[in-house]
This record gives C-alpha cells, sequence and structure tokens, in this order.
C-alpha cells in the first residue's frame, strides 16, 4: 500500500471535521467525493502536513508522515484546491522553482520539466506568461508540476473546479493515464461525472467514509449520481 | 536531497516578485524620502540635535533620521512581504512553500533571507537618492552598514512572518499600520534621540529604550559611521532570536495557527 491512513480525527475548535478515518490505497486512480464540507479539504492539509492530528497514523510510500516527514513528502505530489502557481512568472519559470524546492536544479531539473510538460502537451507554452494562460492550461501546468520529483503518491483537490468541460474532460483524462503507469492518485472531488466505473471510490461525508470500494460495486446498478444524492441527501452532485 | 537549491530559488523569485511590483518600489521610496526632504527641513528649525556619538560634529536633522528612514524602509518591507501572507493568493504560494521536503526554519529563512536583501536593495536606492540631494555619509559606512541592515531586515522579516502565523484575516494593511508600525517607528529613536524624549517623559523614554526597532535604528545609525554599537547588536540579536522562534512556532504544524485557515 502506497497510502495508508488510520485512526485520523480532527476538530476546529468544537467542529468536528473528521471522525476516526482509515483507509488504504494501492497504485490506482482513488476518487475522493464527498459534498462541500464533507472534511475533504481537512484530510488534504492533514495529509500534506499543513497541519497534524495527535494519534492518527499516516503512511506514505512506506514512511511515517510524522516520525519522517520530509521522505514522506518528498514521495507525495500535490496538486492544491487554490490556485498556486506565480502568475507573472512563465510556466517554466514556475516548474523550475518547484524543482528548485524539491533540491532539483540544472540540466536534471530542465530534463524534467521538458518530460512533464511534454506529457502534458504543455510544451510549446513554455515561455508564457501564467497569466495568459486559460483555466485548463493552468491546471495542466500543476499536473506537470507536480511530476517533477516523480512521486508515488499524487494528491489532487477538486482539481477541475471553475473549468468547461472539455478542460475538465482533459485533465481528468491525463490524471487516469498516470495512475495506469503505476501511480497513486487521491483525486478529491464532489462531481460524480469525473469517477468511472473501475476507479476506486471513497465517500466522505460529516467527517466519515460510507463507501470504500469499486465505484461501479458501490453504486451496484444505479447511476453513481442517484447513489451519492440518495446517501449524502445532497444537491451538489 | 540538497538544501541550496532552494534558497536560491525563494531569493530569486523574491526578486522576480519585487521587478514585476514597480509601485511598490516606488512607494518604498517616496515614503523615506517625504520624510527625509519634507518633514526634515521643517523640522530642523523646531529641534537642536546636541552633538551625540556615533556624530562627532554638529549635524542636521536630515542627517539624523536618515538611519532612521533606513529603518523605516526595511520595517514596511519586512511587513508587507510577510503579511502579504495572510491574503489567499499568497497563502497558495506558502502551501507549496511548505509542503517541499525541506526543513521548516530552513524555508522560513531563506523566505527572510530574499525579503531582507530586497529590502536592502531599497535602503541603498534611499541612500543614493539621499545623497544626491546631499546627505551623505562616511563612505565606508555605506559598507559597513550592510549586515548591521541585514540583520534589522531578518529582525522586522521575522516579526512579520511571526504576525502573518498569528493573525487569522487582515482585511487590509490599516491594521498593522496602526497597531505595529506606527508605533514601532514613532516610539523609537529614528525620528528623535532618546535623551530628547527623556526631557519631555520618562514614560515615553523608557518605552523607545524597550523598542526593538530604536536598537535596530541605532546598529544601523552606528555602523554607517563604521562604528559598532554593541548593545544594540545584542538587543536585535535578542529580538530576532524571539521573533524568529516566534515564527517557527506559528508555522509548525502541530500547534499553528494554519490550523485556523483550512
Amino acid at each position: 500500500m502506497t497510502l495508508s491512513v488510520s485512526n485520523l480525527s480532527f476538530s476546529y475548535g468544537t467542529k468536528t471535521a473528521l471522525k476516526g478515518v482509515s483507509f488504504t490505497l494501492a497504485p490506482s486512480f482513488s476518487a475522493l467525493l464527498g459534498p462541500n464540507g464533507a472534511g475533504k479539504s481537512t484530510l488534504f492539509a492533514l495529509l500534506t502536513r499543513l497541519f497534524t492530528a495527535p494519534g492518527a497514523h499516516i503512511e506514505i510510500a512506506g514512511h511515517d508522515l510524522n516520525a519522517n516527514p520530509r521522505r514522506a513528502l518528498a514521495a507525495l505530489g500535490v496538486v492544491f484546491q487554490q490556485p498556486t502557481l506565480d502568475l507573472d512568472l512563465t510556466v517554466r519559470q514556475n516548474l523550475k522553482y518547484f524543482a528548485a524546492l524539491h533540491g532539483l536544479r540544472g540540466a536534471d531539473a530542465s530534463h524534467r520539466i521538458d518530460a512533464a510538460l511534454s506529457r502534458l502537451d504543455m510544451r510549446e507554452r513554455a515561455h508564457e506568461k501564467v497569466r495568459k494562460l486559460n483555466g485548463g492550461h493552468r491546471r495542466r501546468t500543476e499536473i506537470a508540476r507536480v511530476l517533477l520529483h516523480e512521486p508515488q503518491v499524487l494528491l489532487l483537490d477538486e482539481p477541475t473546479v471553475g473549468l468547461d468541460a472539455a478542460s475538465r474532460a482533459a485533465i481528468t483524462d491525463h490524471v487516469h493515464g498516470l495512475a495506469e503507469d503505476g501511480m497513486t492518485v487521491l483525486w478529491a472531488t464532489h462531481l460524480t461525472d469525473e469517477i468511472s466505473d473501475n476507479d476506486h471510490l471513497l465517500i466522505l461525508h460529516q467527517g466519515q467514509f460510507i463507501a470504500d470500494g469499486r465505484a461501479g460495486d458501490v453504486a451496484n446498478g444505479r447511476s453513481l449520481k442517484d447513489y451519492f444524492l440518495a446517501v449524502t441527501g445532497d444537491n451538489a452532485a | 536531497m540538497k538544501w541550496s537549491p532552494a534558497l536560491f530559488a525563494i531569493v530569486a523569485r523574491e526578486a522576480l516578485r519585487f521587478v514585476h511590483q514597480r509601485e511598490r518600489f516606488v512607494a518604498a521610496l517616496v515614503r523615506p524620502l517625504v520624510w527625509l526632504l519634507v518633514f526634515a527641513a521643517g523640522f530642523r528649525a523646531a529641534l537642536g540635535l546636541s552633538i551625540t556619538p556615533p556624530y562627532q560634529t554638529y549635524i542636521t536633522y536630515e542627517t539624523y533620521i536618515v538611519p532612521g528612514l533606513c529603518g523605516m524602509v526595511l520595517l514596511f518591507n519586512g511587513m508587507q512581504s510577510s503579511l502579504s501572507l495572510v491574503y489567499d493568493r499568497e497563502m497558495g504560494s506558502m502551501r507549496l512553500l511548505l509542503t517541499s521536503p525541506l526543513p521548516r526554519w530552513w524555508l522560513l529563512t531563506a523566505k527572510l533571507i530574499g525579503s531582507s536583501l530586497i529590502s536592502i536593495a531599497q535602503v541603498y536606492a534611499f541612500l543614493l537618492i539621499a545623497a544626491a540631494f546631499g546627505i551623505t555619509l562616511p563612505p565606508m559606512g555605506y559598507v559597513a552598514a550592510f549586515p548591521a541592515l541585514l540583520l534589522a531586515g531578518f529582525m522586522l522579516g521575522a516579526l512579520g512572518l511571526a504576525l502573518s502565523s498569528f493573525i487569522k484575516q487582515l482585511e487590509n494593511f490599516a491594521g498593522i499600520m496602526n497597531f505595529v508600525i506606527f508605533p514601532m517607528f514613532f516610539l523609537s529613536s529614528a525620528l528623535y534621540p532618546l535623551w530628547k524624549m527623556a526631557e519631555s517623559s520618562r514614560l515615553l523614554h523608557d518605552i523607545c529604550a524597550a523598542n526593538p526597532f530604536t536598537h535596530a535604528v541605532e546598529l544601523i545609525r552606528f555602523a554607517l559611521y563604521g562604528e559598532l554599537n554593541l548593545a544594540a547588536l545584542g538587543w536585535t540579536l535578542l529580538a530576532t532570536t524571539l521573533f524568529g522562534a516566534a515564527a517557527l512556532w506559528g508555522y509548525d504544524p502541530a500547534r499553528g495557527m494554519m490550523q485556523s485557515r483550512k
């Protein structure tokens, strides 16, 4: 298992966000589905060690996040919900900055940047300022960036928010491709149409998992959207 | 994993950000120049200054406030670059920084070095313009001031970083102006010597003497004349350490205020 979480609880003051969550992920595409406010962003903040929860155990690629945070973070790639690109820098400059944060520079960094941009069909835009890119290309830049240090585990927090249908489909396909190549992907979303029947599905509702299995099996003949609405009573899907 | 690429990248990014924000540079220069060329000119007549170290002759008021205005540039920049983190757009880049597999103290230090160097570039630009208006310092002073400016920049940057981790929401810059920048600047030796302050109020003098900004300004003042003020150095170092520790505490994932901003 490349990502394992056990007994993860977290509260903001008196408001409980996560109640004893446990799960494991193998190399594949796993979707974390939940209505707004279900605890997805809290889970991501804990997985990326923006803050920590006492008593929980999180292991990334075999490294305990609490005991050995730097090794664990080195194996992790994150695409945050909020854009984190510097708009005044070019695509390439943004990637170079990130590479340096992971100790990469020179020819090695350059080579990885070319490979990642090619993979996301962004090579020809390398020298454009991010400010000039549309939302879809900005997201693709962020996904290319997160591949630079070859993480084993990839976390994406609602990466398609605000994108048009074509960009959403392209990005969903790109990331499915990464999972097929052996990466462990956790894709948080509140949109059921981004999940295919063969994906591993986790449904988070009110700080707890209410489903964990193959998406097709979980929906059990119904459309995933209907199932999701029925179990969460939410109309955001 | 190598640590140095991150340092260079963070410093370069601060520099690029600064280059892209020309209006910030202009504001950073105009502010102390207004004080120097307008405020000080008016005050010169009202305020008599006796000869106190590091000055060896009678000096004009303009000459007196130059080190304080250098401190002002550092103060505004330290607050501005660190408090920009409070805004959401910048929080994104902070998240990116904090998920890097490097020790947090190293990442925060790199950020401090970057913002301090940018501030110092502005201080020298200010000194250059001041010199063009005839307010010059001993040539060696410009060189000797560099380490003092760096330390003062660190101290104020660390304070800003600490504040950015504890302040949950900042609607605008005004709160920090009113409650941090103005008291720090006015209750210091930047605009008036402490002995002058003591003549009017003992209490005010004591507050000024306890203000770390006073010591940073005095450190710069003495360095600009090629002298080392050991007491000022000690207090500035102590304050830098305390503010730095507070910043580290604030950004500690187990206890920090990052939790209040999911």
